[in-house]
C-alpha cells in the first residue's frame, strides 16, 4: 500500500510542471505562436527562482515563512519566465521571424546561460543550486501533529507536498474560465484560428499574441520551479527535457486544458515508472535486460507520434499557429 | 564600370554574408558585455582567450578542425532540409543514430572505418525517414516528430548499447560500463586514419582526414542542390510546394527524400566524430548538443553548403575558445554567444533589409556625388 501511496504521490508531483507547462504552450498556441521555447523558460524560472529560495535561507526570512517565501520564489520564476518569453514575442510578433529558429536559440540560450551565472556567482564548478529543505509542505506546516511511522495517508498526501501542488490546480481552473468563458480568451483563440477576421472586428492581434506568449512564459516560469522542487537533488541548469515533454502533453491533450490535465498525469506515470521500475514488482518482468527505464522513458513520446497519426486529419491545433501576422496580407 | 555587374544592393550572396557577419559582432558584442557583468576584472582576458586561442598553437587549431568536421556535416543536414522547406531540428536525434550504428559496426562487427561511416550514414538516414514520413503522409509537422524522435532516439540507444555487452567498455579492459569500449583497444581498425595530417601538425591526436571528408561532402551536397534535376526539384518543393506539385514534381516523395538525406549527413557527422577514436560514447541523460550546433551552422551559412565550410569552422574556433576562458567563466559563455547568433539569424530578413537600405543609400550617396 506505501508503494502504491510513492506512486500517486510521485507522478502528481511530476504531473505538476508539466501541466503548469503544457498549459503554457496551450495559451501561445492558442494565440497562434508555436512555443518549443518551453523548455528554455522554464530553466530561466527555475534559475531565478532558486537563487530567491538561496537568498530567503541565508537571510533567516524562509525558515521563519517558509510558505511565503515559495510563494515569493513562485512569482519570481513567473516573472522571469515572463521576462524571458519576451524574446519570442518580439522576435515572433514584431520582426515576423521564423518562431521555430527564434525558440531554438531561446533554448540553446537558457541552459547556457543558468551555467554560466551559477558558475560566476557559486565558483568554478559549482553548478547545483540546492533547494533549502523548508519548502516542503509537512504536517506542521498546515498545524497538525506529527504522524506516527508511515501511514498511507501520510505518504499520499505529504511526502512530496509543495505549494506548487494546489496552486497548479489553482491555475488549471482558471485557464479554464479565461480559455472558454472571458471575452479574452475568445479573442485569443480567434487569433490562432482566424487573426485576419479577427483584426477585421478590431481585435488588435499583436497584442493578444504578446499575452498569449507572455501566459506561456509565466507558466512556464513556474513550471521549471515545480520541476526543479519535484526533482529533489537541486537545480542543475537543466529541466531533464520536460519543456519538450510538456509539448508533447500539450498535443496529446489536443491544446485543451483538461485533457491536457489527463495527458499530464499519463505522461508522469511513465517517467515514474521510468524512474522506479526496479521496485514495481507489478511490471512485465524484462529478465537479463539492463536499463529497462530508457523503455518507459522512451513510450510517451511514442504515444504521442502514434496519436498524432491517427488525429492528424481532425487535429485541434490552432490554425494559424506559426504563421506570423501581417496586417498587409488580408 | 562594368555593366552587367548588378548593384551591391541586389547581391543575394554579399547580403547574405554581411548579414551574417553582423549577427557574429552583435553576438560578440552581447557576450563580452556578459563577461563585463559576471567578472569585469578578467573579460577582457576571457575575450581574448574565446578569440584567439583557436590560432594560438597548431594543437588548438586541429582541435578547431577536429570539431568543425561533425558540426559541418550537422551544418548541412540542416541546411539541406531547409532548402526544401523543411526545419530539421532532429538533427541531433539523427546524429545520436550516426553514432550508435558507427560503433556498432566498428565495435560489434569489427568493421574497417569507411564501412563505419557508410553505417552512420544509413543510420542517420533511417531516423530522418520518420520525420519525412509523418509529413509527407499524415501531414504532421516535422519540428514536432523531430523533437520527440530526439528523445526517443537518445533512449533507444541508451537502451541498446546497455544490453550490448561486447559494445562497452568493460568489454575490452576497462572497469566502466556506463559508455562504450575505446576503439584504440577494441579495434583500431575502424579509427579515421591520419594519413600523415598529424606530422603536419606537431603530432596532434585530434587531426585526421575527416575535415577533407565533410568539405569533399559539402561540395558533393553544393553539386547535387545547384546542378542536377533533383536538386532544383527539392529547392522548388522548398519555396513552393503547390507549384512544384502543379509543375509536375512529386513533392510528397520530394520532403522524404530530403529529409532521408539531411538524415544520413547528420548521421556522418556523428560517425565521423566518435571514429577519431578520441570520445567514447557515454549512456546520455541529455541530446547531444552537437545536432543543435549544426543549425546555428546553417543559420549562419544561410544554408548555402559551401559556406556551411566557414561558419562551422567559425563556431567550433569559438568554440575551442570558449573552454580556455575557464577558470573565469564557464565554456558555455561560448553557448550564449551561438545562441544569440540563431536568434538573429531568426530575423535574417529584416537583417538583410537593413543591409540592403544601408548599401543602396551608399549608392544613392554616390550616385549624387557624381
Amino acid at each position: 500500500m506505501i508503494v502504491l501511496a510513492n506512486i500517486i504521490s510521485l507522478t502528481v508531483i511530476f504531473a505538476v510542471p508539466l501541466l503548469l507547462v503544457a498549459l503554457g504552450g496551450m495559451f501561445s498556441e492558442h494565440s497562434g505562436v508555436i512555443n518549443i521555447a518551453l523548455e528554455g523558460m522554464m530553466i530561466i524560472g527555475a534559475l531565478f527562482a532558486c537563487f530567491t529560495l538561496q537568498a530567503f535561507d541565508q537571510s533567516g526570512f524562509g525558515p521563519a515563512h517558509p510558505q511565503l517565501a515559495v510563494f515569493l520564489a513562485i512569482l519570481v520564476a513567473g516573472a522571469c519566465g515572463m521576462i524571458f518569453s519576451l524574446f519570442l514575442a518580439f522576435a515572433a510578433i514584431n520582426l515576423k521571424a521564423d518562431q521555430t529558429i527564434g525558440g531554438t536559440a531561446l533554448n540553446q540560450f537558457a541552459p547556457a546561460f543558468a551555467v554560466v551565472l551559477t558558475w560566476a556567482i557559486q565558483g568554478q564548478g559549482l553548478t547545483t543550486i540546492r533547494i533549502p529543505t523548508w519548502v516542503r509542505i509537512t504536517r506542521e506546516t498546515l498545524g497538525l501533529a506529527p504522524a506516527e511511522g508511515q501511514s498511507f495517508f501520510d505518504t499520499l498526501f505529504f511526502k512530496y507536498f509543495y505549494l506548487t501542488t494546489p496552486l497548479a490546480i489553482i491555475l488549471l481552473i482558471a485557464s479554464y474560465i479565461v480559455l472558454y468563458k472571458t471575452r479574452f480568451g475568445l479573442r485569443l483563440r480567434a487569433c490562432g484560428e482566424h487573426p485576419q477576421a479577427a483584426d477585421s472586428v478590431g481585435i488588435n492581434v499583436y497584442r493578444m499574441r504578446y499575452a498569449g506568449v507572455l501566459i506561456s512564459g509565466f507558466l512556464g516560469g513556474i513550471g521549471g520551479l515545480a520541476y526543479t522542487v519535484a526533482a529533489g537533488s537541486g537545480f542543475n541548469s537543466d529541466v531533464g527535457g520536460y519543456g519538450f515533454l510538456a509539448l508533447a502533453v500539450m498535443i496529446f491533450g489536443n491544446w485543451k486544458p483538461l485533457p491536457i490535465l489527463g495527458s499530464a498525469v499519463f505522461f508522469a506515470l511513465f517517467k515514474v515508472i521510468a524512474a522506479y521500475n526496479s521496485t514495481l514488482t507489478f511490471l512485465p518482468d524484462f529478465k537479463g535486460v539492463q536499463d529497462i527505464s530508457n523503455l518507459y522513458q522512451m513510450l510517451p513520446y511514442i504515444v504521442t507520434m502514434i496519436v498524432l497519426v491517427f488525429t492528424s486529419k481532425k487535429s485541434k491545433a490552432p490554425k494559424a499557429e506559426g504563421i506570423p501576422y501581417d496586417k498587409g496580407s488580408r | 564600370m562594368n555593366q552587367k555587374r548588378k548593384p551591391l544592393s541586389q547581391n543575394a550572396t554579399l547580403i547574405g554574408v554581411l548579414a551574417s557577419l553582423l549577427s557574429i559582432l552583435i553576438g560578440l558584442v552581447l557576450g563580452f558585455v556578459l563577461l563585463v557583468v559576471l567578472n569585469p576584472g578578467a573579460a577582457l582576458e576571457g575575450m581574448t582567450q574565446m578569440l584567439t586561442k583557436g590560432v594560438s598553437n597548431l594543437s588548438s587549431f586541429s582541435q578547431v578542425l577536429y570539431q568543425a568536421a561533425p558540426l559541418m556535416m550537422c551544418g548541412l543536414s540542416v541546411g539541406f532540409a531547409y532548402k526544401t522547406g523543411l526545419f530539421n531540428i532532429g538533427a541531433p536525434g539523427q546524429y545520436t543514430m550516426g553514432v550508435f550504428f558507427a560503433l556498432l559496426f566498428a565495435i560489434q562487427f569489427q568493421m574497417p572505418w569507411f564501412v563505419c561511416l557508410l553505417a552512420a550514414m544509413v543510420g542517420g538516414a533511417a531516423w530522418g525517414v520518420f520525420p519525412g514520413l509523418f509529413k509527407a503522409l499524415f501531414n504532421v509537422n516535422e519540428v514536432i516528430t523531430s523533437i520527440m524522435f530526439n528523445w526517443i532516439g537518445m533512449y533507444l540507444v541508451n537502451l541498446l548499447i546497455a544490453n550490448m555487452p561486447v559494445m562497452l567498455a568493460s568489454a575490452w579492459g576497462a572497469s566502466n560500463s556506463d559508455r562504450t569500449a575505446a576503439l584504440s583497444s577494441a579495434n583500431p581498425g575502424a579509427i579515421i586514419p591520419k594519413c600523415g595530417l598529424d606530422k603536419l601538425f606537431g603530432d596532434s591526436p585530434w587531426i585526421n582526414i575527416s575535415i577533407l571528408i565533410t568539405v569533399l561532402l559539402a561540395i558533393v551536397v553544393w553539386v547535387v542542390l545547384q546542378k542536377t534535376t533533383f536538386g532544383y526539384e527539392l529547392k522548388a518543393c522548398g519555396l513552393n510546394r503547390d507549384a512544384s506539385q502543379y509543375a509536375g514534381i512529386n513533392a510528397k516523395r520530394n520532403v522524404v527524400l530530403s529529409m532521408v538525406i539531411a538524415g544520413g549527413l547528420a548521421g556522418a557527422g556523428g560517425g565521423i566524430y566518435y571514429l577519431a577514436g578520441t570520445v567514447q560514447y557515454v549512456i546520455e541523460k541529455a541530446i547531444l548538443g552537437m545536432g543543435f550546433d549544426g543549425i546555428a551552422v546553417a543559420l549562419l551559412a544561410n544554408s548555402h553548403p559551401i559556406g556551411a565550410i566557414f561558419s562551422s569552422l567559425f563556431v567550433s574556433y569559438l568554440q575551442v575558445g570558449g573552454s580556455a576562458m575557464q577558470p573565469n567563466y564557464s565554456p558555455e559563455t561560448t553557448d550564449i554567444v551561438i545562441a544569440v547568433i540563431i536568434y538573429l539569424a531568426a530575423f535574417a530578413l529584416l537583417m538583410r533589409g537593413v543591409i540592403t537600405k544601408a548599401l543602396s543609400r551608399r549608392k544613392e550617396k554616390e550616385a549624387s556625388g557624381k
